[in-house]
């Protein structure tokens, strides 16, 4: 009997259609893999109870030929998302114990279309992170095992909760990157504000999207940067990807961002031909001392598009390397104000004190991180009286000349822009605990541009690097044009070979 | 542009985020890295650039006025830390 | 005119000086749902029992906006004559109390949805000056917090966070504390013809900020205090005559004032300083990243106004015109919409065309009295207009005097509850006597019973009101008065 955390979303969906397994067995096989890899810390909280039943009941409507869209497939969810009765906390200590009496509307999606909930999923506190190392609940250890380490290395290395050596899954969404790579949880729904999706995918071989600003609803989601973030599925596969994101997406008359354009059938798209498509490639992302690998698979991954029909054309994004610096004005300042109600009056931690002052400022100090914390203060200094003009005002004037730069590219007739995903290979866990913070921010360098113009971003793995590790290419599509992202991403993923994925070595 | 201790224990304040004395130093470096980083943007030309105020081109949406929320206490008051008859309670506040 | 600015001036000790003050009212506005949330806005309630997930600012939480909020918006820019802008934009407004869960307000800074305006304010029924509005926005209401039940916390009650306010700033054109309150009576009574403000100052939902500098007459604008939360008409009055004499009296000292935000104090009659040590508030506004700018649809803007009630202004204009109503009466009768409408049924009644000035006095005074002592205005007395008007009718067509006419009202709001007024005329035979005849001879009688009073009202031609006033009881009350006195200084030859 095949290893059923071995199948694709899709594969276990038509598996499931047929009756040739049922929910609750690969339900089970899940909760079973989840259970011996615990010690990767991909899973904050898990809901095997809940799995269980729901995926009972998942039989029962297929039994009554009543699938839904995703009917019994086991999928695990970023601790960000409100998960009614569950634990839901951003991965952060300000919100211990809350347990929303409510569902996000995403996740509501999710089991309107028939899925299962296995648990939520690790993530850098508040989505504050590229590492998954600033979780109140410890960093994440990637499935991928570290250049010239064998598998009892890296066992013992798991026992240390720092998980010091072994590699990073990418943050802020590690913990469900993690997961889908290691096959405890057919895929997963996390987050993308300046790269949480993506950069994850690229560092452990699977596929992540972020979608059109305004594409899926916020209404639920634990807010971090209110005109950046957006919700996107992690999966194996390009159509696994298609597959979840229809469900997951939709209109939403309790979000005044989210698009009440209707959602195209995602998975139509994939397999479809790219002749006629032009893709551009954009100078600017080309950086002083690039890693020759990266650079040598953006120009393979330019080739595989051309051998399948596409025109492959040289654009100019000139204000591409602004956007890094100015997405950390932006996303700080919002997010100092969205986190303002962490207070310890109405959920989460609090700290006694005599007075009301006393209360916010030890119950903030105790309650956030030290990224949560750097990245709180920016943003009130670059808000606060005197200094908006400079910071705030001007990092919203180059995001709409951001914008305006793809819209530029679009307009000469570009489809899509291709990229690398990430400077470079995952690192290790601890290796950039630097004093300089800025070293972080830095994984982003080809992610946050796509958060700051709103458009949809996919990455597709598409190679290794020379130590063997994953790398990945993005995609950049048109505003709610996610589906020629899901057709381009095919091709990348049926020329580069589906990525083999690391064995388990956990257990 | 960089900041001293003061402006640190300012902008903590304003953030309500209790930095004891031995921190703020650490803090202070930290964040002027992060400014220092953000410096770069000074030299862009912005001039005739109007700010983005919406990500996509939408209309913003209204409601009706319609009552069909609240009513809830129960689930509003459900995760506080301390309540008493169906208030939030918080240290005294002087006005 | 210097005439009437100097009356305003303020003698201290060492001169003269002039106030100037400017209001920034908060308004609450009349809908059913809060301003970006779908709790209601009812008052009182148990405490947390009118808030939604939204209000309490949990996590994941977005503000949809309420059509109607705008609205209201839109129709009281409309009534202040004012500048309806197409395009505003909702800031948050960021600052940490417990009343305020988000931890921000959703308000509006740097655009506003309606711009400058005026206010016609009546000091007198004959003089009003104009006082310009700077602008009007929107924004949420917060919690209430309270203090007083615990001797170490404070409890929060977030049913009144998120409900919908306008915040109407004026510019600082008056002058006295006169006008001010004159310019909040006069905002008032616009919102409540509009129905945008019920404008309960009781409730607190009609508030008033007021801003207060003094200065000597012709130099620069003095240092302004602002004395928050001013929540009656009269305390206004009181909190600007405290506090302008307390400016004076610091600078007259040589000292100089302070800005700050302060308290007036009923008890005391003196505004005080708030706690507030701590620097000035760093708002940190930025816009709302969670809405988008509002655009205005222009044929929305046009079908409000063309909708819009007819506004106090031009009501008594045209009172004034069609009715032949003096300022003062027009004024009267315009200061609350039921009134005025309670006042044009009468009048026009059954299509008749009657004497609208009778009308008028009727229902300012034995009317508006009447009322007053059940505690209700005269339109909501329970009289119904057309009653009014019959009375004066009764009155007009002499079937009785207006003497009578005060009994018949009397037993319409007694006995005759509910009753026709002609009917009760009928009842109770209370048609006034005009028979020349019948008071030529109730005349006489009574001219005859007091012969030695008759002689000596020749002298003293005062007697003729007690000559009146028997034959009046004579009659049971019910003879012409005016015959009566005709008659009474023919026959004592006066």
């Amino acid at each position: 009997m095949t290893d059923l955390t071995s199948l694709t979303l899709a594969e276990a969906r038509d598996r499931l259609r047929s009756r040739a397994i049922s929910s609750a067995e690969i339900t089970r096989a899940h909760l079973e893999a989840m259970e011996k890899g615990s010690a990767l810390n991909a899973y904050v909280a898990t809901t095997p109870e809940k799995a269980m039943q729901m995926a009972a009941a998942s039989d029962a409507r297929i039994a009554r030929d009543e699938a839904g869209p995703l009917e019994g497939l086991p999928i695990g969810v970023k601790d960000l998302y409100a998960t009614e009765g569950v634990h839901t906390q951003a991965c952060s200590h300000i919100l211990d114990g809350f347990k929303p009496p409510y569902e996000s509307t995403v996740t509501a999606n999710l089991w309107r279309d028939g899925a299962v909930m296995l648990g939520k999923l690790n993530m850098d506190e508040f989505a504050m992170g590229s590492s998954n190392e600033t979780s109140y609940y410890g960093p994440v250890a990637s499935p991928w095992l570290p250049p010239n380490w064998n598998a009892d290395k890296a066992r013992a290395a798991l026992g240390d909760p720092k998980k010091k050596g072994l590699l990073t899954p990418g943050g802020s969404s590690g913990g469900s990157a993690a997961a889908v790579a290691a096959r405890l949880c057919l895929a997963a729904t996390a987050s993308d504000t300046g790269g949480s999706i993506r950069q994850p995918a690229a560092f452990t071989g699977i596929v992540g999207v972020k979608p059109t600003y305004g594409r899926c609803s916020r209404w639920g989601m634990v807010a971090f940067a209110s005109s950046l973030d957006q919700a996107g599925p992690l999966a194996r596969t390009v159509r696994d990807a298609a597959i979840l994101l229809r469900s997951m997406a939709g209109p939403d008359a309790k979000d005044s961002t989210c698009s009440p354009a209707p959602v195209a059938d995602y998975e139509a798209a994939v397999g479809r031909s790219i002749k006629g498509l032009t893709i551009g490639i954009p100078r600017e992302y080309r950086l002083d001392g690039m890693n020759p690998a990266i650079e040598g698979l953006w120009a393979k991954g330019g080739d595989w598009l051309r051998a399948a029909g596409a025109k492959v054309v040289d654009v100019s994004l000139p204000h591409t390397r602004h956007a890094l610096p100015a997405y950390y004005i932006v996303a700080p300042a919002e997010a100092s104000s969205n986190l303002a109600r962490y207070d310890g009056v109405r959920y989460g931690l609090r700290e006694a004190s005599s007075d009301i002052v006393g209360l916010y400022e030890k119950t903030r100090a105790k309650g956030f991180g030290a990224e949560v914390r750097r990245r709180l203060m920016i943003g009130a200094y670059v808000l606060s009286a005197g200094y908006y003009d400079a910071y705030y005002l001007r990092a919203q004037k180059i995001r709409t000349l951001i914008k305006r730069d793809f819209e530029d590219a679009f307009a000469e007739g570009v489809d899509a822009i291709l990229t690398p995903a990430t400077p470079s290979a995952a690192f290790g866990i601890g290796e950039k605990a630097s004093v300089d913070p800025v070293e972080m921010y830095l994984n982003d360098v080809f992610t946050v541009t796509v958060n700051m113009a709103g458009l949809p971003g996919l990455v597709a793995p598409a190679g290794l690097s020379e130590d063997g590790l994953p790398l990945g290419l993005q995609l950049i599509g048109r505003a709610f044009d996610e589906e020629t992202l899901f057709t381009l991403g095919e091709i990348i993923e049926q020329s580069a070979g589906r990525m083999a994925l690391p064995g388990t070595w956990w257990a | 542009m960089s900041v001293d201790l003061n402006a640190v224990r300012r902008i903590a304040h304003l953030a309500r985020i209790g930095v004891s004395e031995e921190e703020t130093p650490h803090l202070q470096g930290e964040i002027n890295a992060i400014l220092k980083f953000i410096e770069a943007l000074e030299a862009v030309d912005v001039e005739g650039v109007e700010p983005m105020t919406s990500v996509i081109p939408m209309k913003l949406p209204m409601r009706e006025d319609v009552v069909t929320d609240g009513g809830i206490v129960d689930k509003v008051l459900a995760n506080a830390p301390l309540t008493e008859d169906g208030f939030f309670l918080v240290p005294k506040v002087i006005e | 005119m210097a005439e009437t600015a100097n009356a305003k001036l303020i003698k201290g000790a060492t001169g003269d000086w002039e106030v100037v003050i400017g209001l920034e009212v908060h308004a609450q506005v009349v809908s059913r749902a809060k301003l970006f949330s779908g709790a209601s806005t009812e008052f009182g309630g148990e405490p947390n029992t009118h808030v939604s997930l939204v209000d309490a600012a949990m996590p994941g939480m977005l503000p949809v906006i309420n059509r109607e909020c705008v609205a209201q918006a839109i129709r009281t820019g409309l009534g202040l004559k004012a500048e309806i802008n197409p395009r505003s934009t909702f800031d948050r407004k960021n600052y940490f109390y417990p009343d305020l869960p988000q931890g921000y307000q959703i308000s509006q800074y740097k655009s506003p949805i309606v711009g400058e305006g005026e206010i016609q304010v009546d000091l007198s029924p004959d003089h009003s000056i104009r006082v310009g509005v700077e602008r009007l926005h929107l924004e949420q209401d917060a919690g209430k917090s309270l203090h007083d039940q615990s001797p170490t916390m404070s409890l929060v009650d977030l049913n009144r966070s998120g409900v919908a306010l306008m915040e109407i700033v004026s510019r600082p054109d008056m002058r006295s504390s006169e006008e001010a309150k004159a310019y909040v009576s006069k905002l008032r009574t616009i919102l409540r013809y509009i129905g945008s403000c019920d404008g309960d100052m009781e409730k607190g939902n009609l508030r008033a900020d007021v801003n207060v500098s003094v200065r000597r007459p012709g130099e620069p604008l003095g240092t302004r205090c602002e004395i928050k939360n001013v929540n009656s008409i009269r305390f206004i009055g009181q909190a600007i005559e405290a506090e302008a004499r307390r400016q004076i009296a610091i600078i007259e000292d040589g000292g100089a004032i302070e800005q700050e935000t302060r308290l007036f104090d009923p008890g005391q009659g003196q505004t005080r300083s708030m706690r507030s040590k701590e620097e000035a508030h760093d708002y940190r506004y930025f816009p709302d990243p969670d809405l988008l700018p509002l655009e205005l649809d222009p044929a929305w803007v046009q079908r409000l106004a063309s909708e819009l009630p007819e506004l106090p202004d031009a009501k008594k204009a045209r009172f004034m015109a069609d009715y032949g109503l003096s300022p003062y009466d027009a004024s009267s009768l315009v200061a609350e919409r039921e009134t005025a409408d309670f006042f044009e049924s009468a009048v026009k009644h059954g299509g008749a065309k009657r004497d609208a000035k009778a009308v008028a006095n009727w229902l300012m005074g034995d009317l508006a009295a009447q009322a007053n002592a059940l505690g209700v205005s005269a339109a909501d007395a329970g009289l119904p207009a057309a009653s009014l008007a019959t009375l004066v009718d009764l009155i007009g067509e002499g079937v009785i005097s207006g003497k009578i006419a005060k009994d018949v009202l009397a037993l319409l709001f007694g006995e005759e509850r509910g009753a026709d007024p002609r009917a009760v005329v009928e009842k109770r035979g209370l048609k006034q006597v005009t028979d020349l005849g019948e008071i030529e001879r109730a005349v006489d009688d009574v001219i005859a019973a007091n012969a030695d009073k008759a002689e000596q009202a020749k002298a003293k031609p005062g007697m003729l009101g007690w000559f009146v006033g028997q034959v009046m009881k004579a009659t049971g009350g019910k003879a012409n008065p005016q015959a009566v006195s005709d008659l009474l200084k023919r026959r004592l030859g006066l």
